[in-house]
């Protein structure tokens, strides 16, 4: 018979165990947001990286550790980009009605979001490798990532300075309509998943299944127009 | 399930292999998607729709897409080196923008809206 301490010590050390946890933690923190009446404050994302750092930091467990289990989950993010497809050619006929506001809010919005991201950081003097990083900050996390990469910046910062971006847009897109008394679904939904990609996007299906489709296109979208606009303000702006 | 999985990851994988070909600047996911609408719009057009296992498999991975995002969110624990000393700019920044692309992407959307139609909001 071993210890409960050798099984801590065999456990921690394989990837099992913090895919469990992290699957674990997420289905108790939308539970928890459900009963919570889908409250913004109580984003699901928000707190299951909180309490999954939390242990994974008390734990003393390096993140490469951890990732080594939660990989599978964050795999899924390619598949799941791939799925918005579904949804999109399900409704199409309605979408295609606003291919107009839609193609506006695309070229804006993918401008404003690395665009204030380069006069903001540069106005309060963010180091270099930090403001490459922070460029692709509002395309889904595969693809910011990717692009952090080719411009010399670091995937892992972007990574986590995405999903951040992913939970602040979240947090902030309900109050933020409702206070502009913002009624057209199409548009608060899609500003939601051009801001804050899937974040967004999951945000927005919790709000209508309108929001959710146009968050999911929006996301779409941007994945495709950072990957160009973010290059394009790079070498203008920060050569 | 696994059949509608199945579908996803190939069209991702058709997605990524075409960028790689081409050198496209585009996601492989994104093109995955792009060749997966085309596939699903094509198919409606000839009158034959069997996509009950990709729509489920889409509609189980959309319901629980915050779940993905967690693993990349809790490598903040692996971030000190980067952000000492700047983590209050990060996040002015990082807010401010939030907000700023929320409100510019909203203000087109509905702008366009009115101006070029496109039938009322719901």
């Amino acid at each position: 018979m071993k210890s409960p301490t050798e099984l801590w010590v065999y456990l921690s050390a394989s990837p099992l165990i913090w895919l469990t946890l992290t699957v674990c933690v997420w289905v108790a923190a939308s539970e928890l947001s459900i009963r919570l009446g889908r409250n913004p404050l109580a984003n699901p994302v928000l707190a299951s990286i909180l309490a999954l750092s939390a242990v994974v930091w008390a734990a003393g467990v390096p993140y490469q550790r951890y990732f080594e289990g939660a990989q599978f989950v964050h795999f899924m993010l390619g598949p799941a980009t791939v799925a918005i497809a579904v949804p999109l050619a399900q409704r199409w006929r309605e979408v295609s009605r606003l291919i107009g506001p839609i193609g506006a809010a695309l070229i804006v919005g993918s401008v404003t979001a690395v665009l204030s991201v380069v006069a903001l950081g540069k106005l309060v003097g963010l180091s270099g490798e930090v403001l490459i990083s922070f460029l692709p900050k509002s395309a889904t996390a595969g693809v910011a990532m990717a692009v952090s990469a080719s411009l010399g910046g670091d995937p892992s910062l972007t990574a986590v300075l995405t999903v951040t971006t992913g939970i602040v847009g979240a947090l902030v897109v309900t109050p933020f309509m409702n206070l502009f008394r913002i009624k057209d679904f199409a548009a608060r939904g899609f500003a939601a998943g051009l801001t804050a990609h899937g974040i967004g996007t999951a945000r927005a299906y919790e709000v209508s299944a309108t929001a959710g489709l146009f968050a999911g296109i929006a996301m779409a979208l941007n994945a495709v127009a950072t990957s160009v606009v973010a290059p394009a303000a790079a070498w203008l702006f920060l050569r | 399930m696994i059949k509608g999985l199945a579908a996803l990851l190939l069209f991702q994988l058709f997605g990524e292999s075409i960028v790689f070909l081409t050198g496209l600047a585009v996601p492989g996911p994104v093109v995955g998607l792009m060749l997966l609408f085309a596939a699903m719009l094509t198919s409606a057009r000839l009158g034959r729709s069997s996509w009950k296992p990709v729509e489920d498999a889409s509609g189980a991975l959309l319901a629980n897409l915050g779940l993905l995002f967690v693993p990349a969110g809790v490598g903040v624990v692996a971030l000190g080196r980067f952000v000492e000393g700047q983590t209050l700019a990060i996040g002015f920044v990082l807010v401010l923008s939030a907000v700023l692309t929320l409100g510019a992407t909203m203000l087109a959307f509905v702008g366009a809206r009115r101006l070029l139609g496109g039938g009322d909001p719901e």
